[in-house]
Parts: structure tokens; sequence; C-alpha cells
């Protein structure tokens, strides 16, 4: 039961109706019980995983809350403990909460790593083993990749973090547990939710809101627009351009690269938006993981509003811990001795950059081409860094520039340019494929390949191309105005009859307009494989 | 305040509903320039139910039986439900759609669909299917039809399947939007008035590795006969006298002992050609394929005495039967008439061209 459904509707429209009519102590109750038929509904199989990790992050919060809770009651009851006893104490319950917390994350990436990751490992192990011998490790060919594992894994870790951290307590019911975990408009496309930001509204008791409920259908209509109107669309050209890189080089490399951007972005934030609006239906609030990040300025601002929660999870969870690292700490002292401050600064910077790259990479699948794609958005990252003094420079000589218009726009165009670039090691199947098909665009550029002729052969019609186009200017009027304020809260000041003018057209070409059907992968999003 | 809620939802609700319903309309396919057999399935609902005689099957049924021929020479009431390619699982349910309207004395089944033992191509279900009224034997066809690769959702909302027709949209497409389209067989009968000869040997099969018919076509000629039997129903098989797709004596075998076994009448029409007095110079119009109006008149003039004589009553003598098939037999000899100014004219006929 993919987004893209009729059964899907259906299933949302008897759960939301359920979910209003019923007493509300039965509400997050049944948000429980319609994700476990929802997961369900793809593959029983998939269930036992996703309870070996709630159970296991159930059990190591709580244990971790109690044993902080056991010191705080024998501080309180032993006021007159020493500071050297105190201490003796907390080094003792911290050893036994990093014991949990480790094993917890352990288990729970190591089942991550044997189902995603393991064939991977073990090909670049025969890799290795080539080179000196003819005997191969074998590889696992039926594992299963449960639905969102990547989702509830990093969800479910951040929790735990946090509960070691003390920065909240650990979740008492298990079942609340669970439905933070496998809620179910989350376990396709994410976000990477945090347990403070959605647990108050996830089981709170809701009534129905009449103003929330428009708002979460025209969120839900917007994202079946970018994802079946144009994502599903596009997709078709950018299949026949990367699949065939002997006969699409050049040019057509770079229109692919186009292309796969307005459809990555139209799929994922297709997703988002429907994820989001589903979840409002219910009430239940859920991050927003896209703030417009093809208006960004540089890359370091692009990832800062492009898949947002796994970026944030990645600097909270990586990026800032490893700077304050005891290893990177002393690897930055003897840096300091050994070549000056001015490298020892940017010690903990590099280390720390590179393994948030590396595991940003690895995240998105096991090849690689996506850690290649992760260090390469490092490196950009860090030359953009190093470059500093440069821009300085630059800024000083023209102090007005950054307001100008033209300069914004270069700015823009340039960090896109990039980000296609990176992307390219997306859309291939291997890194020498990626490096021939990039190094084309300039090495033969074939602008010949320009013609209708071309863009005809790559299965779409002129009538598609048209249709994309239109809706990719939509969305850019959409963004435009979104700068200025939220776009439905504009469209709720306006007359009912405009309001449903303006809906009952929006449904209208999804449903005409929307590549779905005999023939189309509708319920494929690019990042539910991630 | 909530009354107004409420009341600003429903309009929603309706107006979403009416939106989609017309957009549906006008993208489902009319079948009018072309796969116009995809307009049989639901002219039978249009039609007067005082069917005597009711046939099923595909091509070999609907192109080579003439119901009017039948009344006019025997009074035989007849219609046929036949869809191009239409599998045995698509008459059999066919057959229960039939039944919700009325019970006929006789049904023939032509047997050459016997050799497709799963859904061929999602376009021929939908030529048999969509025209359906819905009903839980609709649910069931298209269940028993439908590819892997297809929803059942589809078949109910067929806007799913047909949505991206906004690119082929014509004037009929419009015109007929709401209203029917033009009647285009005759008692489900297609006709063709042109000729191109057979001027060969007839075609041979080449040799196949299982001669045996699929499991699944067994079972639903057994419920075809169980359920005729339940309704106090003859069933009558037949072979239609064409010479393509080859009909081997393996399968006729197969059929022969089924009937025998049974006791069910079984006619092969392939064995009566001279009898009947098909001519395949001039009695087809795709080279033996199909019959050509000469040619079925000629077959349904010779399967009528064998249909009479099993008790097809004549009903020529009641009014009520009189009256719907006067009108009927000059609508027939309209489309006949027609195609045959259209071949004087062009010197070819395409599809099946009626009067509006």
């Amino acid at each position: 039961m993919g987004f893209v459904s009729v059964w899907f509707i259906l299933f949302c429209a008897v759960a939301v109706l359920l979910y209003y009519t019923l007493p509300k102590k039965w509400q997050w109750p049944l948000l429980l019980v319609a994700s476990c038929a929802f997961y369900a509904s793809y593959d029983l199989r998939y269930f036992g995983f996703i309870a070996v990790t709630t159970v296991s992050v159930y059990f190591a919060a709580c244990r971790i809350s109690l044993l902080r809770a056991r010191q705080n009651s024998y501080f309180q009851e032993h006021p007159e403990l020493e500071k050297d006893a105190k201490k003796a104490y907390k080094a003792k319950t911290k050893k036994k909460t990093w014991a949990w917390l480790i094993a917890c994350l352990l288990l729970n990436f190591g089942i991550l790593f044997a189902l995603k990751y393991i064939n991977f490992f073990i090909g670049n192990i025969n890799a290795i083993i080539s080179i000196f011998s003819e005997s191969k490790i074998p590889t696992f060919d039926k594992l299963l990749l449960p639905l969102g594992i990547s989702y509830y894994t990093f969800k479910t870790a951040g929790y735990i973090i946090d509960v070691y951290f003390g920065r909240y307590e650990a979740e008492k019911n298990i079942f609340k547990l669970a439905l933070f975990t496998s809620f179910f408009p989350t376990l396709l496309n994410g976000p990477i939710d945090r347990f403070p930001l959605t647990a108050p509204s996830l089981f709170a008791s809701h009534s129905w809101d009449e103003k929330r409920t428009r708002f979460a259908l025209q969120r839900i209509m917007w994202g079946y627009f970018k994802k079946v109107v144009i994502a599903d669309r596009l997709v078709v050209a950018v299949i026949a351009i990367v699949s065939d890189p002997e006969k699409y080089t050049g040019v057509m490399v770079a229109v692919g690269a186009l292309l796969y951007a307005a459809e990555l972005y139209c799929d994922f934030t297709g997703g988002i938006d429907i994820t989001i609006g589903v979840a409002n239906l219910f009430g239940v609030e859920v991050s927003e993981n896209f703030l417009r990040p093809f208006f960004s300025k540089n890359i370091a601002e692009y990832w800062r509003r492009w898949h947002i929660t796994l970026g944030t999870w990645f600097k909270d969870y990586t990026f800032y811990p490893l700077c304050t690292a005891k290893p990177v700490m002393k690897l930055t002292k003897f840096c300091k001795n050994k070549f000056g401050a001015g490298v020892a600064k940017r010690v903990p910077i590099y280390v720390a950059s590179i393994v948030l790259w590396f595991g940003t990479g690895a995240w998105h699948g096991a090849s690689w081409n996506f850690i290649l794609w992760g260090m390469g958005n490092c490196l950009v990252i860090l030359v953009s860094q190093e470059l500093t003094p440069l821009y300085k420079r630059f800024h000083a000589k023209h102090p007005n520039i950054d307001g100008k218009w033209h300069y914004k726009t270069m700015c823009i165009i340039r960090t896109n340019a990039i980000m296609c670039c990176l992307r390219l090691f997306d859309c291939y199947k291997d890194v020498p494929t990626t490096f021939k098909a990039f190094g084309s665009i300039f090495a033969k550029p074939s602008f010949g390949l320009l013609t209708g002729k071309t863009f005809l052969g790559l299965g779409l019609s002129a009538a598609d191309y048209i249709i994309a186009f239109a809706g990719i200017l939509l969305i850019f009027a959409v963004s435009m105005i979104q700068r200025r304020g939220s776009v439905r809260e504009m469209i709720a000041k306006k007359g009912f009859a405009f309001r449903l003018a303006v809906f009952a057209l929006l449904f209208a070409v999804i449903i005409v307009f929307g590549a779905y059907g005999l023939g189309y992968d509708s319920n494929s999003f690019i990042y539910s494989k991630f | 305040m909530r009354s107004k809620v409420v009341l600003r939802a429903a309009i929603c609700v309706l107006v979403f509903a009416f939106l989609f319903f017309c957009l549906q309309r006008l993208l489902m396919p009319k079948y009018t320039r072309e796969a116009e057999e995809g307009r049989l399935t639901a002219e039978y609902y249009g039609s007067d139910k005082n069917h005597d005689v009711l046939f099923v099957g595909d091509c070999e049924v609907y192109e080579n039986i003439s119901p009017v021929t039948l009344w006019r020479e025997y009074g035989i009431s007849s219609y046929v439900r036949g869809s191009p390619q239409q599998l045995i699982w698509h008459s059999y349910y066919m057959l229960e759609d039939a039944l919700r309207y009325e019970t006929p004395k006789i049904v023939v089944f032509n047997v050459l669909s016997m050799k497709y033992g799963e859904p061929q191509n999602e376009a021929y279900n939908r030529l048999a299917l969509d025209g359906m009224r819905f009903s839980s034997t609709k649910l069931k066809a298209i269940k028993a039809s439908m590819k892997s690769e297809e929803s059942l959702i589809s078949y109910l909302f067929p806007i799913l399947r047909f949505h991206s027709r906004w690119n082929e949209l014509n004037s009929d497409d419009l015109k007929y939007m709401f209203r029917s389209t033009p009647q285009l067989s005759v008692g489900g009968y297609l006709m063709r008035v042109d000729t191109r000869p057979l001027n060969t040997d007839p075609p041979v099969g080449h040799q196949l590795m299982d001669y045996s018919f699929a499991d699944i076509c067994w079972e639903y000629l057994e419920k075809m006969r169980s359920l005729c039997e339940e309704n106090g129903i003859q069933l009558v098989l037949m072979k239609a006298p064409t010479v393509a797709p080859y009909w081997y004596p393996e399968w006729e075998s197969q059929i022969r002992e089924y009937a025998e076994k049974h006791s069910l009448k079984y006619y092969n029409f392939l064995d009566h050609v001279e009898t009947i007095g098909i001519d395949y110079t001039t009695d087809t119009y795709d080279e033996g394929q199909h019959l050509n109006v000469w040619g079925a008149e000629k077959l349904s003039a010779f399967f009528g005495k064998e249909l009479a004589a099993i008790g097809a009553p004549d009903r020529r003598a009641e009014k009520d039967f009189a009256e719907s098939w006067a009108k009927l037999c000059e609508r027939y000899d309209a489309v006949k008439k027609y195609q045959l100014e259209i071949l004087e004219q062009t010197g070819t006929i395409t599809g099946f061209p009626v009067p509006e």
C-alpha cells in the first residue's frame, strides 16, 4: 500500500474517521494499530526487525533513565557524600549507562549494517582478496531490507542518545515508543523526527479542526502533484539518459542532471508533503524537511535546507560530539604542537566533516557512488571554508554586492550547478561511468544532440515536456511566494468559491496529467530506498 | 458555524465527486474511431431481454453469427455476447451477467478460447469488461481476468487507467461524454460486407509441445455447464468455420470427448463447410479468419435449423417479439446498405461502419 494508491487514500480516510469518532484516549493506540496495518501491508516479516528495534531501544532507554534516577535519589539520600565519592558514583553510573547505550546502538546499527551494507562490505573485501587469490567470500542473495529501516534506526538512535545525555526522560510506555518508531506516514520517506518534537502531538488528544484538515488535504494534494505529475513523468527521461551512457554523452549528461534535480526534488518533497499532510490530518506535527533548497547561495546553506532532519541528525549526533571527543582533542593538541594553531583549529572540523559526510553518503546507499558523493560534498564545503579569506577580500572590495539580485542569482546558479554535478554519482551505475559521463560534458559536449528528436527519444512526448515544465514553473512561483509567507494562509484569506476552484483544478490536474497507472511505478519513492 | 462547515465540506465532496465523474466520462475511450468492438459489451443492456438463444464467445461468434438471419429464417430470438479474444472466463461471466436479466433456453459457447489458459492482454480485458454494468459478477470477472500488473481499482474507476488519454481526445470524446455512442451491432453481431478471399490452401498450425487445454479452461467450461444446468438451460458447443487460428484435431477430440461425456451438442462447422455452402473466396473479408455478412448468413441459416431442432422456439407469430425484431431487421438492412454504398464508393471498408 504505497502512498500513490487509492487503497492508501481509503486507508487514511477510514483511520481519520475512526480517530475522531472513537474516544480520545484511544486516539494514539489507533495510530499504532494503523501503523502496524500499514507496515503489514508491505511484508509481515518486517515486523520482527522494527519490533527488535523498539524493544531494545525501550529497555536500554528505560535502563539508562533508571540508573540516572537511582544516582539522583542516592545523592538526595546521601547529602553528606563528598565530591570525590560523588564523582566516583557518577563515573560508575556513566559507565553502566554508556554500556547500555553502546549495546543498543551496536545492536540496531548492526542490524542495519547486516541488512543494508553487508554485501557491499563483502564485495570490497573480495575485491581486495582478488589481488592475492581467487577465493571469494560468498554474498547474501536474499536479504530483507525492511521498509523505512534507515529512518526508524536513526530516529530511535537519536532518541536513546538524547536519553543518555539526559536531554529528556525515557518514555515509560513501550507502545508509545512503538508508535514513535513506526508512525505510518513517516515510514517511507522520513523525516527523521526527534522524540520531544513529535511526541507531544503524537500522544495528545485531538479534536477535529476544520482549518487543520483543510490545510492537511491541500498539502497532500500538493505532494501528489509534485510526485505524480512531475517526478514520475521526468523519471522516464532520466532513466533513458543514465541507462545509456554511451549514447547520451556531453550536453545530454547535463540535461540528465537537470532533469534529475527536478525529479529528485519533486519526488522527495512530494513524498514529504504527503507525509506531513497525512500526519496533520491526525493533528500530529512532524518536522519540515525542506526549505526551498534550490534558492541556496552555497552548499553549506543548501544542506541546511535539503533533507534538514538528516543533516541535523548527523550534526547533533556525529559532528558536534566528534569535535569535542577526547581522541580528536588529543589530535588537535598534537597538531598544534607540530604544525601550529592554523592547522590545529582545522583538525576537529575536518575530522568531524569527513565522518559526517562519509556517514551521510553511506546512509543514502551501500555503494561507492554514494560514499564518493558524500565525500564530494565534504570537499566542496571544506574548500569553500578555506576560501573564506578570498571571499572576504572580494566582499571588502564590493561591499554592497550581497544585496544585488544578479550576484544572488549567480550564487544560486553556482550552488545548483555544483549540486547537479555531485548528484551524477546518484544517477549512474558506478563510479567510472559517472566520471566518464561527467568528463564528456567538457571533453565532448556534442551540442548537436540538443534536438527535438533526441528529447522525444527519451520516452516523453512534447506534451509531457510542456506539462513537466509548466509544473516546475508553478513550483518555482509557489516557492517565490512562500518567501513572503504561507501560500495556504494566503489562499485561506480568499473566498470559499475561489479556494474550491483552486483545489478542484489541482485535483483535476493530478488525476488527468499524473504519470501513474499501468506502466508506471508511482509507489516507488527515491528516498524510500535509502 | 458548525453547520456552515458541514455544508462547505458537503459542497467540496460533491464538487470533487462531480469533477471526477465528468473527467472519467470524458477520458473513457468511446471506441468510435478504433477498436469499435469495445462498445459491444455495453450494447447488450440496451437490447430487449427476450432471447431464447444466447451466444457467448470471441470474434468467431460476433462476426460469424447473424441473429437477424436466425430470426428471419426460423423466428429464433437470439443475441451474441462476444468481445475480441473473449476468454472462457469472460464468456462465463458474460453469461452469469446476462442471467441477471433473462434466462435463455439455449446457450451456445464457441470453443476456440479453450486454447487460452491465462489472461492474454490488458486491452482485451478492457474491451470485454469496461462496458459491463457494476455487479458482483463484474467484480468476479475482473478478478479472474486481470494480469498481474493490473489493479482492480482501475476497473472500478477506469479514469485511473485511461487518464493518459488526455492527449488523444477528439470531438467524439466530447460528443459522447454524457450520451451513448451509436448502436454498432445488430443483436451483438458485427457486420462486414466486403470480401478478401482466401486464395491459398487454409493454413496449417505448427506443432505444439502440449495440446491439452489448461485446467482453468476446463474449470470454467464445467462452471458454465453447471450454471446452465442450474437454470434449466441447454448448453451447446460450437466451433466456427474459420480457418485461422488453426483448430488442431487434438483439441477437437478433447472437446468431442467432453461433449459426449456430458451429453452436450457440439457443432464443429469446419466439418460442414461444404454443406453450409461457405466459399472462402467470397464469404470472408480477411482471408478466412472471419466471415463476411454473406458467409455469416449462410452459417446462421444452417445453424438455425439445428437450433430449432433442439428446442429454440419460433417467435414470429408473437407480437412483442415481431415488433422488436422488425426494428432490428430494419437496422440490419440499413447497415448492410450503408456498407455496400461505402464499398461501392471507396472500394474498401474499415472497421464496422454503421449509419448514424
